[in-house]
């Protein structure tokens, strides 16, 4: 579980629409030690222009092969500069960083719910939950913007794809999917989260409507990584008088329960 | 014929404040914690010393996120202090820090100058070594008020003086006329130490929101892009002091850090380093050593000011 700094090689990086790439890194450490939900803090620049890591979610791991996958959508400089890697070439990664989301064999339904770039952890997620019935809801901006709809429909018993425009799957929001299955007739025990902020309140809201728990991996700018530098803040529920404290998403998450979390 | 030198492992111990440092490297306050999540990947006992996150007289939860921003070579930030407190630390934390073979020193801060003085008498009674003055800090309303003027710096410290049984350090910041004559005023006022400089107020705007990146709007900047601001102010005012100075500001390297020293640094911190690589600061030393190494200079304290200006 402990993170480590490490120096790991690219063994493969694959371009899956305009701007997300899929990565391949080797590692023995992190293949081994990682679960679902947990996070790489990687330096994205060999000067120091670009100082701040780049945290991004694992979405895979191969232990026969010691290595681990890493998807992430092209915003800025530093994951340009990621995009333009080659395999053999080396990462200076920290991994893997933060808490992982919450498995239990008690879970004999779940829901996996995701937005954009938000899918991939929850792709990792989905892979490792081998004994339960699984619904994953997948939600894109447009068609060009899909990936990995292959490997949900492999590792889940049920997928629903949507998307903003309607180009593909249906036009709604994945909130909308999340509701109906909600709705239906199956008593779903968990339900998992990750992708834009709006999104994953909206899905805490029906998870405390329908009394279902609920996990999310929250995102905010990072520091730091290893819960040193208290940047990354995120207000969360305690005991108290004001009833909540600045918590840090880098070293108590990424991953809370949504009714922890102070929704703003 | 190229004589070759005899390699020779130079000495980096120093001493100031009458504190013995194995090295002149410090981790900065508020990028190494209180070096708990740090032991993960170095060895806190390999640093001269660690300049503790500021501590309050009471728990501060600190600014509402985002807290920092990436711009060229540099980090704003605004965290605003958060800390468990100074009773908390006392409790959970100082014996851990404790443990670790290497100089401590407690970061400071307060609302007002009874705040400073409280927590500088209860931090006298404890193990820390030193006390660091944290009249600088640009993310907190009242974070620089007892820091900007010379008036203001010879206040503070000299009601702290007269409470605090430590070696005192005062931590001036950089948003200011004129950083040495704040300098001057601590020394006056009695510290042992200078530290400079704390972050610039700084700003981020993120151009499709049309608002700041930091929630609270300004921030401090730290990292490369403040080193030559830095160097300028170390100079100016480790000219105009007797007592040593501690810099900082951008360094990422050994190189960086010789700059610092040759300017007239007895030591130097690094803040943003820790934040790029939690392993950086023993780079730092490594640096050092082999810098004095090829120019076969046996102490790191024969260079500390020997900058000759042009």
């Amino acid at each position: 579980m402990t993170a480590k700094l490490l120096y790991e090689e690219i063994s493969s990086i694959e371009r899956l629409s305009e701007r997300i790439y899929m990565m391949r890194i080797k590692s023995e450490h992190i293949s081994k030690s990682s679960k679902p939900g947990q996070f790489v803090n990687i330096r994205c620049c060999e000067g120091n222009e670009l100082l701040l890591r780049r945290p991004i979610s694992i979405c895979g791991t191969d232990i026969q092969k010691g290595t681990f996958d890493i998807t992430f959508m092209v915003k800025g400089k530093g994951t340009q500069y990621l995009s333009q890697r080659k395999p053999g070439e080396t990462l200076d990664i920290i991994g893997p960083c933060g808490n992982a989301f919450e498995l239990s064999e008690n879970y004999k339904n779940v829901l996996v719910a995701g937005g954009g770039i938000g899918i991939f952890p929850l792709l990792y997620l989905a892979d490792m939950i081998r004994h339960s019935n699984k619904c994953s809801l997948i939600g894109f901006k447009s068609s060009s913007e899909i990936v990995m709809l292959d490997r949900f429909k492999t590792c889940s018993n049920k997928v629903g794809v949507c998307t903003d425009d309607g180009s593909a799957g249906e036009k709604a929001f994945v909130t909308e999917l999340l509701e109906k299955e909600l709705n239906g007739k199956i008593k779903w025990d968990i339900i998992y989260a990750c992708g834009p902020y709006e999104m994953m309140k909206k899905v805490h809201m029906l998870s405390a409507e329908h009394g279902i728990k609920c996990q999310v991996s929250l995102e905010q700018r990072m520091g730091c990584g290893i819960g040193a530098c208290l940047a990354c803040a995120c207000k969360i529920k305690c005991r108290g008088s004001k009833g909540w404290t600045y918590k840090h998403v880098c070293k108590d998450g990424p991953v809370f329960y949504s009714s922890e979390v102070i929704w703003e | 014929m190229e004589t070759v030198k005899k390699r020779i492992k130079p000495d980096l111990n120093i001493e100031i404040m009458g504190l013995k440092f194995k090295n002149p490297v410090i981790a900065a306050s508020g990028t190494f914690g209180f070096g708990r999540e740090f032991s993960k990947f170095i060895d806190p006992g390999l640093l001269g010393g660690i300049a503790l996150k500021a501590l309050t007289l009471e728990p501060r939860e600190g600014n509402k996120p985002p807290r920092i921003a990436e711009t060229p070579s540099g980090i704003l930030n605004s965290v605003g202090l958060q800390n468990p407190g100074i009773e908390y630390f006392l409790k959970n934390e100082l014996i851990n820090v404790k443990k670790y073979n290497t100089v401590i020193i407690a970061n400071i801060a307060g609302n007002s100058i009874s705040d400073y003085c409280g927590i500088s008498k209860k931090l006298s009674a404890t193990s820390v070594e030193a006390i660091e003055l944290n009249i600088s800090c640009p993310n907190v309303k009242e974070g620089t008020v007892f820091g900007s003027t010379p008036e203001g710096v010879y206040e503070i410290t000299s009601r702290v003086r007269e409470v605090c049984g430590k070696p005192l350090i005062v931590k001036l910041t950089p948003n200011t006329a004129d950083i040495a004559k704040n300098a001057m005023a601590a020394e006056r006022a009695g510290a042992d130490a200078i530290s400079l400089i704390n972050t610039i107020l700084g700003m981020s705007i993120d151009i499709h929101t049309e608002r700041p990146v930091l929630n609270a709007n300004y921030g401090g900047l730290s990292g490369p892009a403040v080193k030559p601001i830095a160097l300028r102010m170390v100079h100016q005012t480790a000219s105009c002091v007797k007592i040593p100075v501690i810099g900082m500001g951008g360094i990422m390297s050994g190189d960086d850090a010789i700059e610092f020293i040759l300017a007239g640094a007895s030591a130097v911190m690094a803040g943003t380093a820790n934040i790029v690589n939690p392993t950086l600061c023993y780079d730092i030393i490594m640096g050092i050593e082999r810098y004095l190494s090829d120019k076969g200079i046996k102490s790191v304290k024969e260079i500390t000011g020997k900058l000759v200006m042009n």
